[in-house]
């Protein structure tokens, strides 16, 4: 159960299945050749300090980034596909939301793009401004709202059309404690209640213990992918956060052993 | 590309101009200020005020429209909606058609306006019909839509983007006829004003100013206009990417 299932492919695909997952930036290699699953129904989290490649794997998952190569499957189809488009909810971590209208009109935006028949759409719009608490500041004009509520209207956006996969880069930060630990609710409840996945990005490790999984990553690479109790009882630490810096002094130790051989074979 | 989120979509656009009354009221108002401006200026050549008055009909929506998407969209494009939406079951025929539906919709009101002045108030006298001066009008809006789209995929900032306004359009604005007229012009830059569309709207304004019946020039200025626009809107859609570096 540590990592790499060699599935035949049960009935429902894993959310989010890779394989030498390589992604190229200019010159630079940005990730590495990660292999990794990310289960349906799981709260997963993808740790790593800024600049080690999460933004970059979400944007591959949602089919958002160029010069992706390896193999990745989103529930079930290649990552980018036009019927993975229904089936996503992604929320950038600039929050994505027009400035200049209301809260309302840019969930109703959103909502008619995802397809949410007119009738349905301002119930649509109210659970989802129920859901990130911003019920009363729907008819504020975004560019007015602080913004900790600013990324809460875009995470809204996410919750419109009920996807079966979110995926949220770095969803809490910037937000205070009780807001977080709210969100947080929600995820799980995002996850028991609808059986959505999550993949949630986060450079704070404190919040690691909050997700049922890990994929801890460094520098374009996976350190490590699993349960944080797991993880720590692997490292012998008492956090995650010390897990995560125990293995990041083996993986240095490994890289200066190995004179820096991790950039494998050339891709196209 | 479907009809709903299109019309969404031309929606969205045209609430986010509701909520900024300054940008409404100059891209109105503006317009209808200059012709007054130029009106008193041929204060004794009311001939000379028609022509440019007709031709300024058509340079206006372009020029404005032109501006309007180009820092628009590049608003798209960087604040992230652009990225998302692309992630969304949402066609770029969506984007391209809702943006041009949206400022072509307001195009007609600026041009509406601006006309209905030029002819009622400042007595412009045309031969043929005020309608085919809005036609006009509304083309170079498309005109200048299609080209705002277009170039906002070659600016990294709203500096750059505004920048490609003097890049852009005064080279045609110079070319068009409206100085001089373009067979009278260097023949290399008689050539060049002939590829370039805003020589056409402009003929096609002066059509309607000099001819009481729809002339044959007149039909082939709006053909090449529309067809222009609806070319470089389709070269706008090649710049929407849904993957990006």
């Amino acid at each position: 159960m540590i990592n790499k299932s060699p599935v035949g492919d049960p009935p429902p695909p894993p959310a989010v299945r890779a394989r030498g997952l390589r992604v190229r930036r200019g010159a630079a290699q940005v990730l590495k050749g990660l292999d990794f699953t990310v289960e349906r129904g799981s709260v997963t989290g993808l740790l790593g300090p800024s600049g080690c490649g999460k933004t970059t794997l979400m944007r591959a998952v949602v089919g958002a980034q160029a010069r992706v190569t390896g193999d990745l499957r989103v529930l079930g189809a290649p990552a980018g596909s036009a019927a993975l488009r229904h089936r996503l909810g992604y929320v950038t971590q600039a929050p994505s939301v027009y400035l200049d209208l209301t809260v309302r009109q840019n969930l109703d935006y959103y909502a008619a793009v995802l397809g949410i028949p007119r009738a349905e759409r301002a119930r649509a719009v109210a659970g989802a401004l129920g859901d990130v608490d911003l019920t009363s500041h729907a008819d504020a004009l975004a560019a007015r709202l602080s913004g900790g509520q600013r990324s809460r209207v875009s995470l809204a956006v996410a919750l419109l059309g009920t996807p079966e996969l979110l995926v949220l880069d770095e969803p809490t930060v910037g937000l205070d404690p009780v807001l977080r630990r709210d969100l947080w609710a929600l995820f799980h409840r995002l996850a028991a209640e609808r059986g959505a996945t999550l993949l949630i990005s986060s450079h704070v490790m404190d919040e690691a213990d909050r997700c049922q999984r890990l994929l801890l990553m460094r520098d374009g690479r996976l350190l490590a992918e699993g349960a944080p109790a797991e993880l720590r009882e692997r490292t012998g630490a008492g956090s995650v956060e010390e897990a995560f810096l125990r293995l990041v002094d083996a993986d240095r130790a490994r890289e200066s052993e190995n004179g820096e051989s991790e950039n494998g074979e050339g891709d196209r | 590309m479907t009809v709903t989120r299109t019309l969404a979509t031309a929606r969205r656009v045209l609430r986010q101009l509701g909520h900024d009354p300054r940008t409404m009221a100059l891209l109105l108002l503006v317009p209808v200020l200059l012709l007054v401006l130029l009106y008193y200026v041929f204060d004794a050549d009311p001939g000379r005020f028609a022509f440019i008055g007709s031709s300024l009909l058509g340079i206006f929506p372009m020029v404005t429209m032109f501006l309007v998407t180009s820092i628009a969209t590049l608003r798209e494009r960087t604040s992230g909606t652009l990225e998302r939406l692309l992630t969304m079951p949402l066609g770029k025929g969506d984007v391209i058609a809702g943006y041009a539906l949206a400022f072509g919709a307001f195009a007609v009101a600026q041009a509406g306006l601006a006309t209905g002045v030029a002819l009622w108030l400042l007595d412009l006298d045309i031969a043929g019909s005020p309608w085919l001066l809005l036609l006009v009008a509304l083309l170079n809006a498309l005109l200048g839509t299609a080209l705002g789209l277009f170039v906002s995929a070659f600016a990294a900032s709203e500096f750059q983007a505004v920048q490609f306004m003097p890049a852009v359009i005064f080279p045609q604005l110079l070319l068009c006829g409206l100085f001089a007229p373009r067979d009278t012009m260097q023949p290399v830059l008689e050539y060049a004003s002939n590829v370039l569309p805003m020589s056409y709207a402009v003929d096609g304004m002066t059509q309607v100013l000099r001819n009481a019946e729809v002339t044959g020039d007149f039909w082939r200025d709006v053909v090449v206009v529309s067809g222009i626009a609806l070319g470089v809107l389709a070269l706008g859609a090649v710049t929407l990417r849904r993957r990006t570096p």
